[in-house]
């Protein structure tokens, strides 16, 4: 601030020494030279880190027009009427932007011209537009950026052998997962802070690890593995990590970029951003790119107009939905796939590439989702023609295409598609209409993927008229909840796709009457759900323990607006984020609906436990774990008897300070307060009653004689 | 025990004041009559009629027979507390809002607003021993720091003033020269407008709260920051047991930001703190709006609490209360 001040104050002398008013001078039209900093450091170093910055002066906006044809000067003004016609549709061209060279001793234009515009972008498209742009049959355009001739000028001719940098080991990015007290990390965004903790249900406080103001510029997100936090700025996307702070390990440039999203094993980053176009009849411009995580490379860009990425199918659905690009393959992030319209287009990450070069063609496909550990494509095709064609789901295999099975469905209104967390079931919600098409009603198939000829199970609800409010499976379990009935008091049922001996059945496990939920939460170990109440039912929850069918507690975060398990099932987090200004933050609970620890913080936007990798135990080596469960847990009972005492020696202390501090304050007022007792009085006209605090309670007994009647009583 | 509810003002209360003998309180509310009841009962004994505005603050002489009344009517009002007259009007330029009458009542700070082109001001006017020698003269006028100043209070011996208002600044003024002596810290103060102050029995420390949700815990005379009590709410209105060591936050919603949803939303309580270990204790529900005032009888063994809902709510407490451990 200080330094500031002295600027100002230098300033205004020089402006002085000038002659020159200030107030008279608009700061904001002058122009630096770029590239010219007059020694004065910007606050923002990632500017000048930035390379694509956009100077007016830079060539970022120019294109070269080559195959132009050669014309004597007399019909200069027809070709140059042309080109602009042509041009000017796709952004604004400078003022004095075009200009055709004109070879000196014929005369004659040279074959080719500059076009200036106003932005890279439209500089960029028109040179995505045109390129090979027919004129006539021997004037074939041929457009270039006119930076990439100066990049490929410097080529050199001879190849070099690319130099290979010494290894670096770098930071371990695995670090948070060795902690010794087994704990959980989440990132919050508050106001313009994003702050990662760890949570310590121990300590029942949170432990912060690493905070920064303006860390991103909209939202943060991490990797699905936790390896990477992901930030969004301006100039594209990052990501964060390391062993102890968080490290800026690679930049994604993408100008404008809006949503980003990993593959689901962290391999590739999908960057997203769209922009408005120059003619407001066009669609939005719609950028994606697909990046390498680790080497921040371009794996390969899609461009369009948003149209094109808007979702297929008869219901005219417009705009993108987010994410454009859905994973699947298991593993090894080895398929990504987008819906068109009336086509799904599957890439396979080898090549960055359709397979087999084209697009699967399913005529109306309304959805799709992947199986989360099987290349299997699930789809969705509604009815057409007025019912004479009925809707489908159909599971197809990838990379074959081969289709697995197939289901109609009659008199769909929609359908819904759910995977089992471990790819072994997908439940498909059919909403079918009435006879009388007035009203809907809802039914589940129920697929058995890992079974031979995967069959298929019809599951009705006891009362058909039911509105389904949540459906929810119990991640890696055979159990599944739905929410249904209506408003306010909605029923909630589990049921499993086993039943007793035999493993080829759905079965009802229970049904809780008259439920205040309207959302369902399983812990990702599966086994205990909370139902919750969001929104409407202002942030009711009840944590409910599905081996024993019964409720462990039941609970309220007023308002609460979020809810997410942390990824050991251990703790669940409540938020309420700033949709609303009141209540805004969030509270920790055990996974028994114990609250541990509540936080409140103004504007508070975000909450995200660090997502952790999957576990390298053998399923084996698990259930020994389980089996003997006691003997292992023994330690860590042990540890928690002694931070609990610990804690509250620690709290006892604090206490007894806080006590012998006020003490002090206390005594010292006491002492200066006599001290000024004197004054006091003299203040008060000498009153005496200086005993503001010591009342005295006299008795004063007043006797008062009232009648006095002598009677002279006779002797016997 | 059951609060008694002391309906009497027609708009929101503003103020609360006992007397010292702790068996009046005094009442200010927007509608235009400061109401006196008695303490134990909530019987009213009196309105005083005279302002032309809503009454912002009040104070009561140690004697208990006058009062001072500061209203948006321009005015601040002296009277006679027993018969209700009216015994002088202070004019100003713009709205009087903070009253306080020093040690030995011979001398009253009376704050004003901004208003127009005019900034806000700290007056010290002597009080007449004999109401007929009163004038208006200021003794003197500090004027100086932006926005309404929403209370002022007189330090130990008359010495200073200490004036807290909507820059969310504490100041210490020299009540003999008008210099500013101290400033409370932009990081360590409050972050959003102070509402509220109230001196302890002693005047060794006062109670700040501000619509930072938070209240603060000050030394009148180095203005050293001493506890900090946080809340869900913005905080209207402090007030500190004479008795114990509690502290009461009331505050709310803003009544205009009050929204349909739940009452619970607007958390209308008047909560209580551990004044040292700056723990919640508990908090008294009823009110239908956010809580505009409070105060505590010098016995304290009851407290009253004045809502935007314009009840004023006398709560005695239960035996178990005294028994509190935490």
């Amino acid at each position: 601030m200080a330094d500031v001040m002295m600027m100002t104050d230098s300033i205004d002398a020089k402006a002085a020494q000038l002659g020159i008013d200030l107030s008279s001078v608009d700061f904001d039209s002058i122009r630096l030279p770029p590239g010219d900093d007059f020694g004065i450091k910007s606050d923002d170093e990632d500017i000048y880190q930035e390379e694509n910055l956009e100077f007016d002066s830079g060539f970022g906006n120019t294109i070269v027009v080559d195959n132009l044809p050669v014309v004597p000067r007399e019909k200069f003004e027809k070709l140059e009427g042309v080109i602009r016609k042509i041009y000017s549709q796709i952004g604004v061209i400078k003022e004095d932007g075009l200009w055709m060279p004109v070879d000196s001793d014929t005369g004659k234009s040279l074959g080719y011209c500059f076009i200036e515009y106003n932005t890279p972008q439209e500089a960029e498209l028109a040179k995505e537009k045109t390129h090979g742009y027919k004129l006539d049959r021997s004037h074939i355009f041929a457009v270039n950026m006119f930076d990439d001739f100066d990049r490929f000028m410097k080529v050199p001719d001879e190849w070099a052998p690319p130099e290979t940098k010494p290894y670096t080991p770098g930071e371990n990015l695995q670090q948070w997962l060795i902690d010794a007290k087994a704990r959980d990390q989440f990132v919050i965004r508050a106001g313009s802070d994003t702050e990662v903790l760890w949570n310590d249900g121990r300590q029942l406080k949170p432990d912060p690890v690493y905070k920064r103001a303006f860390w991103t510029e909209s939202y943060v997100q991490w990797s699905p593995l936790g390896t990477y936090l992901a930030t969004v700025h301006r100039q594209g996307a990052a990501v964060w990590g390391g062993a102890t702070t968080f490290n800026r390990l690679m930049r994604y440039a993408h100008p404008q970029v809006k949503l980003i999203d990993f593959s689901p094993r962290e391999k590739y980053l999908v960057t997203y951003s769209s922009h408005e176009p120059s003619n407001p009849r066009d669609a939005n411009r719609v950028v994606i790119n697909v990046f390498d995580v680790r080497t921040g490379k371009v794996m390969r860009d899609f461009k369009g107009s948003a149209d094109d990425f808007a979702i297929g199918g008869t219901g005219g659905v417009t705009g993108v939905s987010w994410p454009v690009f859905r994973w699947g393959g298991g593993k090894d992030d080895k398929y990504f796939a987008r819906i068109g319209k009336n086509i799904i287009s599957v890439y396979e990450t080898e090549t960055f590439s359709l397979i087999d070069k084209k697009s699967l063609k399913v005529e109306n496909v309304m959805d799709f989702c992947w199986s989360p550990t099987d290349p299997i494509l699930a789809l969705f095709v509604p009815e057409l023609g007025g019912g004479n064609q009925p809707a489908r789901v159909s599971l197809v295999q990838i990379p074959s295409k081969e289709e697995l099975r197939q289901k109609n469905l009659f008199s769909v209104s929609d359908c819904k598609m759910y995977w089992q967390s471990n790819g072994d079931y997908l439940a498909v919600k059919v909403d079918r209409y009435t006879k009388t098409k007035k009203s809907t009603y809802t039914g589940f198939e129920l697929f058995r993927i890992k079974e031979r000829d995967i069959p298929i199970e019809v599951l009705e609800l006891e009362n058909k008229n039911d509105k389904i409010i949540a459906f929810a499976w119990e991640p890696k379990g055979h159990r599944f909840a739905v929410i249904h009935g209506d408003n306010p008091k909605p029923d909630v049922s589990f049921y499993s796709m086993r039943s007793g001996q035999n493993t080829g059945r759905v079965s009802k496990l229970t049904t809780l009457k008259g439920k205040q939920a309207n959302a369902l939460f399983w812990s990702p170990t599966g086994r205990f759900i909370i139902l919750a109440g969001l929104k409407g039912f202002n942030g009711q929850l009840e944590f409910y323990n599905v081996d024993e069918l019964e409720t462990m507690a039941t609970a309220e975060h007023f308002m609460a607006t979020d809810i997410e398990w942390d990824p050991t099932g251990r703790y669940v987090a409540t938020a309420v984020t700033s949709v609303h200004e009141m209540e805004n933050g969030f509270n920790i609970w055990s996974f028994n609906g114990k609250l541990l620890y509540r936080i409140l913080k103004d504007h508070f936007f975000q909450f995200l436990w660090r997502p952790r990798p999957p576990s390298f135990l053998t399923p084996e080596k698990e259930e020994e774990i389980a089996k003997n469960l006691k003997k292992y847990s023994k330690k860590y009972e042990a540890e928690d008897q002694d931070v609990s005492l610990l804690l509250s020696e620690q709290d006892r202390e604090k206490r007894r300070m806080l006590k012998e501090e006020w003490e002090k304050w206390v005594n010292q007022w006491r002492q200066l307060h006599e001290d000024e007792k004197l004054e006091r009085q003299k203040l008060r006209d000498g009153e005496a009653s200086d005993e503001e605090e010591e009342y005295e309670a006299k008795e004063i007994e007043v006797e008062e004689l009232l009648d006095v009647s002598e009677e002279v009583l006779s002797f016997d | 025990m059951r609060p008694i509810l002391m309906k009497g003002h027609e708009r929101p209360l503003t103020f609360l004041k006992y007397n010292r003998d702790g068996d009046l309180l005094f009442s200010c509310a927007k509608d235009h009559n400061p109401t006196v009841w008695f303490a134990d009962n909530g019987e009213r004994l009196g309105t005083y009629r005279g302002h032309n505005g809503a009454v912002w603050c009040c104070d009561v002489s140690r004697d208990s027979m006058r009062l001072i009344t500061g209203s948006a009517d321009q005015t601040a009002k002296l009277w006679n507390v027993e018969t209700g007259q009216q015994l002088y009007s202070f004019n100003f330029d713009s709205p009087a809002r903070a009253v306080d009458f020093s040690v030995g009542d011979k001398l009253a700070v009376i704050t004003t607003d901004p208003f127009m082109e005019l900034t806000s001001a700290i007056h010290v006017k002597r009080i007449a021993g004999d109401p007929s020698d009163q004038v208006g003269e200021s003794v003197l006028v500090i004027r100086g720091p932006h926005g309404r100043i929403n209370r002022a209070v007189w330090g130990p011996l008359n010495m200073t003033i200490i004036s807290a208002g909507e820059d969310a600044v504490v100041r210490i003024w020299d009540s003999e020269t008008g210099k500013l002596l101290k400033e409370s810290d932009k990081e360590s103060g409050h972050k959003k407008t102070i509402t509220a102050l109230s001196k302890s029995a002693d005047g060794s420390h006062f109670l700040t709260g501000s619509l930072d949700k938070s209240a603060k815990l000050w030394d009148t005379r180095t203005l050293t920051l001493i506890k900090t009590y946080v809340t869900e709410r913005p905080v209207n209105a402090v007030a500190m047991s004479p008795l114990l060591n509690h502290v009461v936050l009331g505050g709310g919603q803003d009544a205009s930001a009050v929204t349909t949803t739940d009452h619970r939303a607007g958390k209308f309580e008047a909560k209580f703190f551990d004044k040292i270990l700056q723990e919640e204790i508990g908090g008294v529900k009823g009110h239908f709006g956010p809580i505009n005032a409070l105060a505590f009888n010098p016995d304290g063994k009851s407290f009253s609490s004045g809502g935007e809902d314009g009840y004023v709510r006398l709560h005695h407490f239960d035996p178990d209360y005294f028994n509190i451990k935490i």
